[in-house]
């Protein structure tokens, strides 16, 4: 039986004219793929991670074969697999947490100190919902609550002070050592 | 566009177009090189050439990165690491690992000539580029895969039967995507550099006429 599958053989009655067909054949399914998964990759980035690594067969380029094609077309295959299972996870996750806040929006006491971020619910940017009580203590005991809206991101001016005002402590900090004094 | 343009400047020779062997062309349908030959030596690059790869810096952004691999050119090489056994992910496409230096760096930092005359090149077209000692090849530039007991000029070791190479009409030049042979580099002597492209299916020859238009200009620029 194991002659049968012996490869000169299979050659020997014409098997390398099918072959070249099946291997052009794999190629052109490789590219599909790999544009399935590259458009995955984009729609998935900074919603979640996917599974999109797919090990390289061979360590220097050269022509490769029926089986090694197929086993790179296998692999990227299940990487599309898994990841559109990981973004239909995602996207469940994001619908639960825009029904979330729908909810925290009608009904903010029922909700107290649930904060909701862009993030949660699939939306760019650095802004968050968050169910706090209106007047602090006095609301908290009146049941006063109320969903507010954060400011989203940081300016980078803002952020830029923020910088200045670390290096002025930390140049301030070495001036102090070298005057010899203790803070 | 790009090759009307050189031919009305005048001053960038015509690219030339080397041969795949006919087995490797049979299996991957559209690859090709192509390349320029021009007088330059490496060096410092001048001020207009740092200018450009700034306002490139400036027009790349992390977003276009991560969509990289959806556009056609940078696409159709991933796909071509694929089909020759190669993980685009860990030996990145000459575009990729630009933007990822790009990213890494905060810009593109300039690495001097020829390197920042091809990362132009890279970023505005996509196309995969790299850089010979003009004065070392021999004949025309081809792709083919190594024969038994070959070995890349520099490397202790044979090269695997069947590995894809840029060689010239005497040996190996380079790895198709990796190293250069020794000697055939750009180093301190050269005086002529070839720009060479390789073209994989799915990039238009008008791009590949354009990234070496591109990369040849800036270097005779210079």
């Amino acid at each position: 039986m194991p002659a049968l599958l012996k490869r000169d053989q299979v050659a020997g009655l014409g098997g390398g004219v099918d072959e070249r067909a099946a291997r052009l054949e794999l190629r052109r399914q490789i590219s599909r793929l790999e544009a399935e998964l590259a458009s995955l990759f984009g729609e998935a980035f900074g919603h979640t991670e996917i599974p999109h690594h797919v090990e390289g067969i061979a360590a220097a380029p050269r022509i490769l074969d029926l089986g090694e094609l197929e086993a790179v077309r296998d692999r990227l295959a299940e990487r599309i697999a898994e990841a559109r299972g990981a973004l239909v996870d995602r996207t469940e996750v994001e619908t639960e947490n825009r029904q979330l806040l729908r909810e925290m929006l009608d009904r903010p006491r029922d909700f107290k100190w649930v904060r909701v971020s862009r993030a949660d619910v699939g939306e760019p940017g650095c802004g968050a919902w968050h169910s706090r009580p209106v007047l602090g203590p006095v609301g908290m005991l009146m049941g006063w609550w109320r969903v507010k809206v954060s400011s989203g991101c940081p300016l980078a001016g803002r952020l830029a002070a923020v910088e200045r005002q670390a290096e002025a402590r930390e140049a301030g900090d070495a001036q102090t050592r070298e005057a010899g004094f203790r803070t | 566009m790009a090759g009307v343009a050189a031919e009305r400047m005048g001053w960038v020779p015509a690219p030339r177009q080397g041969w795949v062997a006919p087995h490797i062309a049979s299996e991957f349908p559209g690859l090709g090189i192509a390349w320029v030959e021009v007088d330059a030596k490496p060096g410092r690059s001048p001020e207009p050439v740092r200018r450009r790869l700034r306002d490139l810096s400036d027009r790349t952004n992390g977003a276009q990165a991560v969509r990289l691999r959806e556009r056609p050119i940078p696409w159709a090489y991933r796909v071509f690491f694929r089909q020759i056994g190669l993980d685009p992910d860990r030996t990145r496409t000459p575009v990729e690992q630009l933007m990822l230096d790009r990213l890494h760096d905060g810009g593109f930092r300039s690495k001097g000539l020829p390197a920042d005359a091809l990362d132009i090149a890279i970023a505005e077209t996509g196309v995969a580029l790299r850089a010979f000692d003009a004065d070392r090849i021999v004949g025309s530039l081809c792709i083919r895969d190594s024969a038994p007991g070959e070995g890349l000029p520099g490397q202790e070791s044979e090269m695997a039967q069947g590995t894809l190479t840029i060689a010239d009409e005497m040996k190996p030049v380079g790895l198709l995507f990796g190293p250069t042979a020794e000697g055939h580099g750009v180093e301190r002597g050269t005086r002529r550099i070839a720009v060479a492209a390789v073209q994989v299916k799915a990039v238009p020859q008008i791009a590949v006429e354009e990234a070496l238009w591109m990369a040849a200009s800036t270097l005779e620029a210079a």
